[in-house]
């Protein structure tokens, strides 16, 4: 019996070990990539970085004002095609999402949010840039807002569905039609999350690269418009990180570690946002 | 189908004929026939698994949200079968409210949870919308306890008041016919108390129908009491005979406690 609980006390002390550890080294990985983005693209950060245009080979400063701002610009129109596609969906899902056609949706999502997102740039460089004959900001922002829907669909069928049945029920005893109970009530209630989900999408593909590449390109100076093409802040950090200058090296990484902060500040505010509904929800 | 002989002393607010309700094969209710008297309580007893919740929500057709619910038989309102084709279940809802076992006050202020129905059904303006609340709220007896924070979340309230809530939120449509159920089931003995009471005051002027697991309450709140068992109607009287001089043993047997 003694040697028995000797034994359970030694598998508890691996296994609690074990998961202490890997705890540690998730939480490590991004503190260290945190540490390593500022040691290395801290000096690099200034307001010129901000507010300048990129300067030519050996000139020293310059910045990347033209990304930030291309990158603003790309999720604009991601937005635009992505959260009202996926949030209609994800309402269809959740209310009337039953049977065959729901079940291909769903599928038909889950396998469209596993597309490589370098396929989707393809495809898009087919479809748009082709037939318009240049890169534009109008297709890499198509790009991106392609990589959404799956993500806001389901993100805004789940928080839907986390709305209790008995508020629906409750609407409907009122005399509420469907689309009063869901618009007046269900919605509502859910939005918070889906704010979240959506906000989570976003900083998600902020960070895609390689849907820009043959989309919206690159661009040294300001883009023209949204039918020319633009810099953006994953496609500059890629160019300037494969440059065999120590300049734009450090450039690169105060870049990273600029939309590093942005995503990680998203996903706070995210997180935030939900804790307070969740605050609501436990209150009823 | 013939009515069933019991003496009822008020007109028949809603009558049921011969009422079978399948969910998908499970059959739930079986061939159920029983009268409403107008502005009356009537309760609803039975153990869990009876029916009795489901035979409650044919009264406002809520079962036809439920996928692969089949109901046959006959309900009608004022002499007007509810099941008819040309019945819209979102106009009867409005004559017939719900009040829901867990308070279900919605994620918005109390003005607002009050002010949902009349709202959905065409009020707009401000200073009849404030009298329709105000006289929800006082009907429903929370007025007083609420009166002064009027825009803060219905979610702050207590339990008793959220229930209390619900109900002023359901009297706001001006229903004839109220179902509640098992509406004090969540709740401590004196905002049950509080909620007996109330039911009372309310069948001065609404036609009551409740669901209770609680015997005591169905003898203290009712005038008619109907007995559910395994799907069927055992026995429905006035609540004084069906509690001391019950005319089927199974009745006698739940009532005094031998079983369920």
């Amino acid at each position: 019996m003694s040697s028995n609980y000797r034994r359970r006390h030694l598998v508890e002390r691996i296994m609690f070990g074990a998961t202490g550890l890997a705890t540690g080294f998730t939480v490590g990985i991004l503190i260290f990539l945190l540490g390593f983005l500022v040691y290395q693209g801290g000096s690099s950060l200034s307001l010129d970085f901000f507010t300048h245009l990129p300067t030519p080979v050996g000139e020293a400063g310059g910045g990347m004002a033209n990304a930030l701002v291309g990158s603003a610009k790309l999720l604009f129109v991601a937005a635009l095609v992505g959260i009202p596609v996926g949030f209609l969906g994800g309402v269809y899902l959740a209310e009337f999402g039953q049977g065959t056609l729901a079940f291909s949706i769903r599928y038909a999502a889950d396998v469209l949010n596993g597309v490589p997102s370098i396929v989707i740039g393809v495809t898009v460089y087919g479809l748009v840039v082709v037939p318009l004959g240049h890169f534009s900001t109008l297709a890499g922002g198509l790009a991106l807002g392609l990589i959404m829907i799956p993500v806001t669909l389901r993100t805004t069928e789940e928080f839907l569905r986390l709305v209790p049945t008995s508020l629906r029920e409750g609407s409907l005893a009122l005399g509420a039609p469907r689309w009063v109970t869901i618009v007046r009530v269900v919605i509502p209630a859910g939005l918070r999350g889906v704010t979240a989900g959506v906000l989570l999408s976003l900083a998600r593909v902020a960070g895609e690269t390689a849907p820009l590449l043959f989309t919206a390109f690159g661009n040294r100076f300001w883009s023209e418009g949204w039918l020319q093409p633009t810099a953006s802040l994953p496609v500059m950090i890629f160019t300037y990180a494969v440059s065999p200058y120590d300049d734009w090296h450090r450039q690169a990484w105060a870049a990273a570690l600029v939309l590093l902060v942005l995503v990680l500040g998203s996903n706070v505010l995210a997180r935030l946002i939900l804790n307070r509904g969740q605050g609501l929800r436990r209150a009823s | 189908m013939a009515a069933p002989a019991v003496q009822l002393d008020s007109a028949v607010k809603m009558a049921v004929r011969g009422l079978t309700v399948r969910y998908g094969d499970t059959p739930a209710l079986h061939d159920v026939t029983m009268d409403v008297p107008e502005r009356r309580v009537t309760a609803l007893i039975g153990p869990s698994g009876c029916g009795k919740s489901t035979f409650l929500r044919c009264f406002n057709r809520m079962n036809d949200t439920i996928r692969g619910t089949r109901i046959t038989g006959e309900v009608t309102l004022d002499d007007e079968n509810i099941y008819g084709p040309d019945v819209d279940p979102v106009e009867l809802r409005r004559r017939v409210g719900m009040v829901f076992q867990r308070s279900n006050p919605f994620p918005k202020s109390i003005f607002d949870n009050v002010a949902f129905g009349p709202r959905i059904h065409g009020l707009k303006d401000p200073v009849a919308l404030r009298e329709v609340v105000e006289r929800s709220l006082q009907q429903a007896a929370l007025w007083d306890e609420v009166e002064d924070r009027l825009d803060r979340s219905a979610l702050d309230l207590s339990g008793g008041q959220q229930q209390r809530l619900c109900i002023a939120r359901a009297l706001a449509v001006e229903p004839d016919v109220i179902l509640m159920d098992e509406p004090a089931s969540a709740l401590d003995p004196i905002a049950t108390a509080k909620i007996e009471e109330l039911i009372q005051e309310l069948k001065e002027t609404y036609t009551i129908v409740i669901v209770t697991h609680n015997m005591q309450q169905a003898a203290r709140v009712s005038d008619f009491t109907g007995y559910f068992y395994l799907g069927r109607l055992i026995e429905f009287g006035a609540t004084d005979r069906v509690f001391t001089n019950p005319t089927k043993q199974e009745t006698e047997d739940y009532i005094t406690g031998r079983f369920g």
